[in-house]
């Protein structure tokens, strides 16, 4: 899944690392970030996705799928996800 | 002040893949007779110590930071490329969920680093004895690493810190023989 909320950066991959490189790292930014004063009157989920969801705001809503039983941060084609 | 050289004391070299090591060495990164704790231990003791040894403790404290390097080096490479399954495997999961892949001042048993495993006694010869016996533990943790590891590498740059601490344990003894020069001499004023 493409989240336009996860940076990617490539940490130095030395010649003689033990362990076989993962070429990519990953660190999410959540929305709130670029939110000084929350402004009135935002879209709204419905009330039984906000209880959901955690947010009544799609704008506050910040996804987070596990890493695990998967190669870290990286999808099944090498790319970062 | 300090002046960096932006290079390791001593190459690091990690052959074996094997997170779980990275635990183990995290002893001499924030343990009690870790490496950080000897450095803090050093330059802090050097203030209130008769003006002939001040310099040892200057010298040693400093390389202490470079040995805590090359200890953050091996951590780093060795937990770096490990997904989370794989340090869940290795027994890292407890370390995965509170630091990610951060290194931390911790010790292998995941204690965090604290101020009181060191002291300033503002005694000469309490602090240097003290320094001795911090040189003679960290060598002994050294050699329970190496046992730790069949990295031949890894072995190599533990073996040249472990030699370090015997080189400062003798500096330090030195000191307390000059800290006791006064005693057998006829001093007249």
């Amino acid at each position: 899944m493409v989240n336009s909320q996860v940076r990617v950066y490539k940490p130095f991959i030395g010649p003689f690392d033990p362990c076989p490189p993962l070429p990519y790292r990953t660190y999410v930014v959540p929305p709130n970030q670029y939110i000084v004063f929350q402004p009135l009157d935002w879209p709204q989920f419905s009330l039984a996705e906000a209880l959901k969801l955690g947010t009544l705001w799609p704008n506050l809503y910040s996804p987070y799928e596990s890493k695990s039983k998967r190669v870290e941060e990286v999808g099944s084609d090498g790319e970062p996800v | 002040m300090w002046i960096y050289e932006k290079k390791l004391q001593y190459p690091v070299r990690v052959s074996k893949c094997d997170p779980y090591m990275a635990r183990l060495l995290l002893e001499q990164y924030g343990g009690a007779d870790g490496e950080l704790a000897a450095a803090l231990r050093y330059l802090n003791q050097r203030y209130t110590i008769p003006d002939k040894v001040i310099g040892i403790l200057n010298d040693i404290g400093t390389e202490e930071f470079a040995h805590l390097e090359m200890i953050a080096t091996m951590v780093y490479k060795l937990t770096k490329d490990a997904t989370p399954d794989q340090l869940k495997a290795a027994g890292l999961a407890d370390h995965y969920v509170n630091h990610d892949k951060a290194l931390f001042y911790q010790n292998a048993a995941g204690v965090p680093w604290t101020a009181s495993y060191i002291q300033a006694k503002g005694d000469p010869l309490a602090d240097l004895y003290e320094d001795i016996a911090a040189e003679e533990k960290a060598r002994a943790t050294y050699q329970w690493l190496i046992d730790m590891t069949d990295d031949v590498d890894l072995q190599d740059g533990l073996k040249f810190l472990r030699e370090r601490e015997i080189v400062h344990s003798t500096r330090f003894r030195e000191a307390v023989e000059i800290i006791k020069d006064d005693r057998g001499k006829k001093r007249f004023f």
